[in-house]
């Protein structure tokens, strides 16, 4: 028998758990309970509707639906919930979990694979779970001569910085973290933050390759930003505006695309090479610069700067979607909430309960949801696209595209614009509204 | 004091602006080799390939066994082309001893060795795929490649090291509906590959990365001693298949690919283009080889060669493969000289990647057609 992995046996199995769930029990009552009481002891315990809220009653409030709805109702209208669940990174990070089985598969089918296969039986979904896992689980190794502060914060700067650029972007109506005056600046204010940590962390790694492919990223990044901020400069122009929410709501009865399909081209170029995706994945070129800035990050950081990447992935895909598609805009197919179970409550056998605080979300805002994620993930796929498709770009013709072609492209599309404007066929005061 | 340092171990003059990169064994983008690469800023100062990292003495290896036991280490140094590794050594021997092969397995040999071709090709062109960041082309020839590899495995019993070729023939009759199968999978392989020209050849930005870069001019391409599709590739009409046909290539109806321009894009193409036409031969030797009869000379038990050499060489995967074998009348051969494709276009990698952009060194690398396992022996 190996010591390694000894053989298992279920009376063994059984007694570990017994001898844990004594340990528990034992801890609780002498150190848990006593602790909570001597809290409870010092702090004022709130009153709410005429009744003093102990922990007891806290304990029965969650088992019963009539006095938990309107606790989580008031929930969803925090900050908190907004910045952590849902227009902030909670949905951003589900949606780039789910990008990156989608990638797996999507790319899988376009090579005659498979894919993942294995990992939870279906369709190998849980495959994201066991590769974060394995992450997890890993040493991590930094260089010695590494600039170690730097080093370590730079996949945290990159997933926050990531996350930053999630929190400007609007959902549904009313649904975003940061509804600031100026969203387009403050986007392009983000996205110059990326070059930085780039360079930043391959610096810090003091690494051969990873200098290479921080300063590819660098010159990549920084080219792309100006045909990138030139080619929105159109949609502004014509709407008058810097804020997200109202450049959406200005695509009530047409989309930006149809007139400034050149702008669209533009930025979805750009917006492939902001992201380092094939085939502008320069600065993590595997068969030149072994993985690029990326080198010397091993374990979780690595992990951490994937995530970073999906979410920005994500984030640019919404930014396409508010200002090109329409944003949440889209007939309305969300089932409206059934009237009765206000007014009559939900009768279960003999009882019938009755449900303040329902429904949680109005329709229109799962509507607008809806449509955002459908159209986000249209988005996702077709940037997931060149990648099956294209090889990889070379750093001179990759310049040479952006200083170039872009450029120039981007301000054809400003004097479109301009011509509408001038000719008071879209804008203020035009034509079509 | 200052005393002469012998050659290799000279100081160089260190430059602040120049990076030394080691494109090392352990690096994604090399094979079993060392690339020392000097860069200034995106440009290739010098490159400096550095083999040797699998070198498994299989010539003098050969010296200890006697002529049959040669077959099946001597197809080690390029496994996924072992029929064309064995090919030389098979007509070598053969005629050292003196042996006369039948014709039917002169066919089957012609077969085996375009099948085995093709196999290694698409090998080379999926590592090429991924070399340049393009995952399609890495997982489709890798597929196709299983279809070629299920004939060989019909005709041999292995799956890629088949030590399918002895001398006096072949080691065993094919199987009794071998030439329907074939012709099926090989039609069906030749629809893929026009697929392959869709994604992979006429590719916007492949092309644009490509073409013009690493160029090799004709004349370059002789005195360095290039061989195969790196030379074909630079406007040198020169295939041993048509040069100096073997068993039975001068009665089969294909021709050699040569493209004019000598750049990276050529070089990646020769070998398509051969797949192309090994198809083409694979038909034709179907068609024209006799149904019936036998495909091995029986031979004595431990053969001995007279005083006696004898050098015969074929148009391999990379080039002319040949081998040179010397028997002193013993069982075992006296010396097996093994000259390689691969070794006579790496000599070229230093002269390609000077002045070169880093960006094109995966490109100009691997379209030399080059493995380094076999460069190594």
């Amino acid at each position: 028998m190996s010591t390694i992995a000894p053989e298992f046996r279920l009376s063994r199995f059984v007694a570990s758990l017994m001898n844990l769930i004594l340990w528990i029990l034992v801890l609780f009552t002498l150190i848990g309970l006593p602790l909570v009481f001597i809290v409870l002891f010092y702090i004022e315990l709130p009153e709410i509707n005429g009744e003093l809220l102990t922990p007891y009653l806290a304990l029965t409030w969650i088992a019963d639906p009539s006095r938990t709805l309107p606790i989580i109702k008031s929930l969803l209208q925090t900050d908190f919930f907004r910045i952590a669940a849902f227009p902030g990174f909670g949905f951003a990070a589900l949606l780039a979990a789910a990008t990156i089985y989608i990638e797996r598969k999507f790319l899988a089918k376009m090579q005659l694979r498979v894919g993942p296969l294995y990992c939870g039986k279906v369709e190998g979904i849980l495959q994201l779970m066991s590769d974060g896992l394995k992450l997890i689980s890993k040493e991590i190794i930094i260089p010695a001569k590494a600039d170690k502060p730097i080093f370590w914060a730079a996949p945290l700067l990159f997933v926050g910085t990531a996350a930053a650029l999630v929190s400007l972007i609007p959902v549904a109506p009313g649904w975003v973290v940061a509804d600031v005056d100026v969203g387009l600046l403050a986007v392009f204010a983000v996205i110059g933050f990326f070059p930085i940590i780039t360079v930043l962390s391959s610096w810090a790694s003091n690494s051969k390759f990873p200098f290479i492919g921080g300063i590819r990223a660098l010159h990549q990044m920084i080219s792309f930003e100006i045909p990138l901020i030139l080619s929105l400069l159109g949609i502004v122009i014509l709407t008058g505006t810097l804020n997200l929410t109202e450049i959406v709501e200005s695509q009530q009865h047409y989309w930006w695309i149809i007139f400034m399909p050149i702008g669209a081209i533009v930025f979805f170029i750009t917006l492939l090479a902001e992201l380092e995706r094939i085939p502008f994945d320069l600065p993590e070129a595997e068969s030149e610069i072994v993985a690029g800035w990326l080198t010397e990050f091993s374990g979780m950081m690595y992990g951490l700067v994937q995530l970073g990447s999906y979410v920005k992935l994500y984030a640019f895909a919404a930014l396409f979607t508010i200002l090109f598609l329409g944003g949440w805009s889209g007939p309305m197919v969300w089932p409206p909430f059934p009237q009765e179970i206000i007014t009559e409550g939900i009768t279960m056998g003999p009882i019938t309960m009755k449900i303040p605080g329902l429904p949680l979300l109005d329709q229109e805002m799962l509507n607008a949801t809806l449509w955002f994620v459908i159209k986000t993930v249209g988005v996702i796929m077709v940037i997931l696209l060149p990648r099956g498709v294209f090889p990889r770009i070379r750093i001179d013709l990759l310049l040479h595209t952006g200083w170039y072609k872009l450029i120039g492209l981007a301000f054809v599309n400003i004097f479109i614009a301009l011509a509408l404007l001038y000719a008071g066929v879209l804008g203020p005061g035009g034509l079509i509204q | 004091m200052i005393t002469q340092l012998p050659p290799g171990m000279q100081l160089e003059r260190v430059d602040e602006r120049i990076m030394t990169l080691n494109v090392g064994p352990q690096h994604p983008g090399s094979g079993h080799m060392r690339l020392i690469i000097k860069v200034d800023g995106d440009y290739i100062v010098s490159c400096d390939p550095d083999p040797g990292y699998v070198h498994r003495g299989e010539e003098k290896m050969a010296e200890y066994r006697n002529y049959i036991q040669n077959i099946p280490h001597l197809e080690r140094p390029v496994i996924h082309d072992s029929c064309n590794i064995l090919y030389p050594y098979c007509l070598a021997v053969e005629e050292l001893l003196g042996i006369e092969v039948p014709e039917r397995a002169k066919y089957i040999r012609v077969i085996a060795s375009e099948l085995n071709r093709c196999v290694y090709t698409l090998y080379w062109l999926s590592i090429y795929g991924i070399f340049l960041g393009h995952s399609t082309m890495f997982m489709w020839p890798m597929g196709d490649r299983e279809l070629l590899i299920d004939l060989l495995e019909a005709l041999s019993g292995a799956r890629v090291t088949h030590a399918y070729f002895v001398p006096g023939g072949v080691r065993n009759d094919t199987p009794s509906n071998f030439e329907e199968r074939c012709l099926r999978q090989v039609n069906y392989f030749e629809k893929r590959l026009k697929e392959y020209e869709d994604i992979f050849y006429q590719n916007p930005v492949l092309k644009q990365r490509t073409e013009g870069t690493g160029i090799l001019s004709r004349m370059d391409a002789i005195r360095l001693g290039t061989t195969g599709s790196v030379l074909r590739s630079a406007g040198v009409d020169f295939d041993i298949r048509k040069k100096e046909p073997y068993d039975v290539y001068e009665n089969l109806d294909f021709q050699s690919q040569v493209l004019k321009e000598g750049d990276s894009y050529a070089r990646s193409r020769v070998p398509y283009l051969d797949m192309l036409e090994s198809c083409r031969i694979i038909k034709d030797a179907l068609k024209k080889m006799p149904k019936s009869g036998s495909v091995r000379t029986k031979l004595k038990p431990n053969p001995k060669g007279g005083n006696d050499e004898a050098y015969r060489r074929v148009e391999s995967g990379r080039g002319a493969l040949g081998m040179y074998v010397v028997s002193d009348n013993k069982i075992e051969p006296y010396r097996v000289k093994i000259s390689v494709g691969s070794f006579r276009n790496m000599i070229c990698m230093p002269y390609l990647l000077k002045g070169e952009k880093l960006g094109n060194m995966p490109a100009v690398y691997w379209s030399l057609n080059y493995w380094p396992v076999e460069a190594d022996r």
